[in-house]
């Protein structure tokens, strides 16, 4: 038995990005001893860099919109495989959760009357797709992510949270009834391994797009929370669900907002031409990314995209004018300049689609409680939670609406904090580990320490990426997607056995990397097995040898177990409590 | 291109050296410095600095190249190399942890003794307060901070008083709050920054500014709390 110090708390969030410290700061402002245990310093958590805004209907831009065609809109998007009781839950919670964060203090941008700005998106209408664009998405300028994770961190600070910054978590510890009773993490600053025990375990350590070569997600994106949980054994949901954002800067792959296309930019080919417009009669450059993303490969696949290599398109910003640049998309200016060397006020920007967020993740209920099936059967996880990215509840199905993942970071947070704040009421105690649980969690950490001819996570992880971006990304094909799946075995034993040079204790980034190039490969396993069982093609999934949606067989989630690496399927719910179920009808913009 | 980075293991070494490391940069390519830093720790995986967002807006990577402050992930190489070299070192005047990786927290106290968080015990209605385009303009220039730290560790003032001397990040966040029309704490956060040391120690040389990733004033900020210090005393 390894003797470790122990930190006891009554809840511990792991990640501190804006689902994390939503929770904590929900728990700390009622007096818990809540703990936010982050990798790095909270505001250099991903959802900073969110630019165009949180979804929300909250009746400022059209004092007669309705959560209810918000509502409409994500089932839609979801191509009706999100939960329809969860998306209920988020757009009718949604405008309390969202003037809260007002109330905050964060620096929502304004129109003339003083209520909060709200631009359009792609997938929004009005009166269920009857009447038109809406403007539903509330933004502070183009950097609604930055002022949001801010405006939270600010307010955990003010309600005392307890911030282990700096930390970093490496496997949940179970004891022998299953239930989770914290993390094992290391203290980088040291290299100190603690316990932390708790109560409660939320996991909202968002998403990892680093699985792919190309990827609007930060470095630190790497997917710890899927990789722990996919460790103790915990099913994951729709993980060949990725979303590919329409707008990466060409070869940089930085993020340019859809809030970009709502202000009235277009995107164009070698010709000049818009052709969203063939594709898209009505919304055009507005329907559903992942519309968008599949239009985008098409024209280049075809010969019509721009450059010498052809290989990407362009969006065209010029003709709004220098003073709807500088006033609402100042980041994009500054972001467009310093990596494709173009001033959107005179020339368009060179974009291509890039992997951008993760539907799937370790389903939860509406409270964030965790799930696992048991003989089919749901079953909650006890002492597991998880929110935002890392988690799918699902609101986000087969294809996210942008400004929804603010929105649901931001109520499923506080919802997971609300029901744990209620469970730690009614006096849940610590569960025991035992020294056999510590010493399993402890399992990988040993064995990274020890392993000494093993190759390293440089080489490793462009392995990885690569064949992820060749295998799986926009367009899949069941031939292709049986190579990746071998080039992917192979890369698993090597990844189990990688070694690092540096051992020492203080700030040791490399033992860092190699964890999270695991929690990486664990995702990219989930991603191509699940990728390659869902035989129909549906929101972001498209598949060449199965390119149509079936759902006689496939309106439903699909489940992976790790612990056989298969896949089942889960059902769907459409039965929300205040509103008739949306039926599934065929998807067009 | 031959890089100078500087590097300290409290492990392993007794002081801190310059390492200097031949790296071949990709033909036609302007890198960024955090590119560069990557290439680097590729071949010598115990090099420590942190990263996070590489499109400078999460603000880890702060450090000092070829002597001026700035985010490695948006500087590009071509900008701040001299005669083929460049040399990388962490933010001045904070502890060093090892490598590039500095101890900030006393920046990080100095940005929270400001109380850097909407104080407003008015009611709320059960919408948004409302806020004039042209109130809610008085923020441009101060909310987009992003806590890089490369304004106070590149002021003498914050390296000779970092205790007393709040510095320019933590100063532009105390206007930040005192700008908005929504705070209702004026008075209180004017009262806790009346002293020698926490405003009054700028001497305006603008350090702060030049160095600024993200283009903001805090030196202006800073004037202005002056004049709302000056005008209650008065």
């Amino acid at each position: 038995m390894t003797a470790l110090r122990k930190l006891s708390f009554d809840a511990v969030v792991i990640g501190g990005g804006g689902a994390g410290m939503r929770a904590s700061l929900q728990m700390a402002q009622s007096g818990f001893k809540t703990a936010c245990l982050t990798k790095v310093f909270p505001t250099r958590s991903h959802t900073v860099s969110a630019q165009g805004g949180i979804t929300c209907a909250i009746a400022s831009a059209d004092p007669n919109d309705d959560w209810r065609w918000h509502m409409y809109d994500t089932v839609k998007g979801s191509d009706y495989i999100g939960d329809q009781d969860a998306i209920e839950y988020m757009c009718s919670v949604g405008p309390e959760a969202v003037f809260e964060l007002e109330h905050m203090g964060l620096p929502f941008s304004r129109f003339e009357n003083g209520r909060i700005y709200q631009r359009p998106f792609g997938g929004q209408s009005k009166d269920f797709g009857h009447g038109g664009q809406a403007a539903r998405t509330c933004a502070a300028a183009d950097r609604t992510g930055h002022a949001l994770l801010h405006t939270l961190f600010q307010n955990n600070v003010k309600h005392d949270t307890t911030f282990l910054n700096e930390w970093f978590a490496v496997d949940l510890v179970r004891n022998q009834d299953g239930v989770v009773v914290g993390v094992i993490a290391i203290e980088i600053e040291t290299g100190e391994v603690v316990f932390v025990e708790s109560k409660a375990t939320v996991l909202a350590t968002g998403g990892a797009g680093r699985i792919y070569a190309s990827t609007t997600n930060a470095h630190i994106n790497t997917g710890d929370g899927i990789g722990m949980a996919l460790r103790a054994g915990y099913p994951m949901q729709d993980m060949e669900m990725w979303q590919f954002h329409p707008t990466g800067i060409y070869g940089a792959g930085t993020l340019v907002t859809e809030g970009c296309r709502g202000e009235g930019g277009y995107l164009i080919n070698k010709d000049g031409e818009r052709f969203m417009e063939r594709y898209a009669p009505n919304a055009k450059d507005l329907a559903g990314r992942d519309v968008v993303a599949r239009s985008m490969m098409t024209e280049i696949l075809e010969g019509r995209g721009c450059g010498e290599q052809g290989d990407h398109v362009f969006l065209k910003l010029d003709h709004l004018g220098k003073d709807i640049l500088h006033s609402r998309l100042p980041g994009i200016t500054e972001l467009s300049k310093t990596f494709a060397h173009v001033d959107p006020v005179s020339a368009p920007i060179p974009v291509v689609p890039t992997c951008h967020y993760m539907m799937g993740g370790l389903p939860t209920n509406i409270h964030g409680q965790a799930i696992t099936q048991v003989d089919g059967e749901d079953q909650v996880i006890p002492g597991l939670y998880a929110c935002g990215e890392a988690a799918c509840v699902s609101v986000h199905g087969a294809n996210r609406l942008g400004g929804n993942s603010l929105l649901d970071l931001v109520v499923f947070g506080r919802a997971a904090g609300l029901f744990i704040e209620e469970q730690l009421q009614q006096g849940i105690e610590y569960r025991a580990a035992s020294e056999d649980d510590v010493d399993r969690a402890m399992g990988r950490l040993n064995a990274l320490d020890t392993n000494e001819n093993g190759e390293d996570t440089a080489t490793l992880k462009r392995e990885l990426q690569n064949c992820m971006q060749n295998y799986f990304g926009v367009f899949r094909d069941g031939e292709f997607m049986k190579k990746g799946r071998d080039e992917l075995t192979g890369l698993g034993e090597r990844i189990a056995n990688l070694s690092i040079t540096d051992k020492s204790k203080a700030f040791n980034t490399a033992r860092m990397e190699a964890l999270e190039l695991q929690n990486l490969f664990e995702v990219a396993e989930s991603t191509a097995i699940s990728a390659d069982e869902r035989t129909e093609s549906r929101g972001a999934h498209s598949r060449r040898d199965f390119p149509v949606r079936d759902d006689a067989t496939w309106l439903c989630h699909s489940l992976y177990d790790p612990t056989t690496k298969s896949l089942s399927k889960r059902g769907v719910n459409f039965t929300p409590k205040t509103v008739e179920t949306f039926e599934p009808k065929e998807r067009t913009y | 291109m031959l890089v100078s980075v500087y590097r300290y293991n409290p492990e392993t070494d007794r002081e801190p050296y310059m390492q200097n490391v031949d790296v071949s940069l990709p033909e036609g390519k302007d890198l960024m410095v955090l590119d560069v830093l990557n290439l680097i720790k590729e071949k010598d995986q115990s090099l420590s600095y942190r990263r996070s967002c590489r499109e400078g807006v999460c603000g880890s990577d702060g450090m000092n190249m070829n002597g001026k402050n700035g985010l490695a992930c948006i500087t590009p190489v071509s900008e701040v190399v001299k005669n083929g070299k460049l040399v990388v070192r962490p933010l001045p005047g904070l502890p060093v942890v090892r490598d590039l990786v500095v101890d900030m927290a006393i920046f990080y106290k100095q940005y929270q003794r400001v109380k850097p968080y909407l104080q407003n015990s008015s009611p709320a209605s059960g919408r948004e307060r409302l806020q004039s385009p042209e109130e809610r303009a008085k923020l441009d220039g101060l909310y987009e901070c992003i806590l890089c730290a490369c304004c106070s560790t590149s002021c003498p003032s914050f390296w000779w008083n970092p205790e007393k001397f709040v510095g320019p990040a933590g100063l532009l966040q105390a206007y930040r709050f005192l700008a908005d029309s929504r705070d209702e704490a004026t008075d209180e956060r004017l009262s806790e920054l009346d002293d020698p040391f926490s405003v009054f120690r700028c001497r305006g040389i603008m350090n702060c500014v030049s160095v600024c990733p993200k283009g903001l004033n805090p030196t202006k900020a800073i004037g202005h709390i002056r004049d709302m210090l000056l005008s209650r005393a008065t």
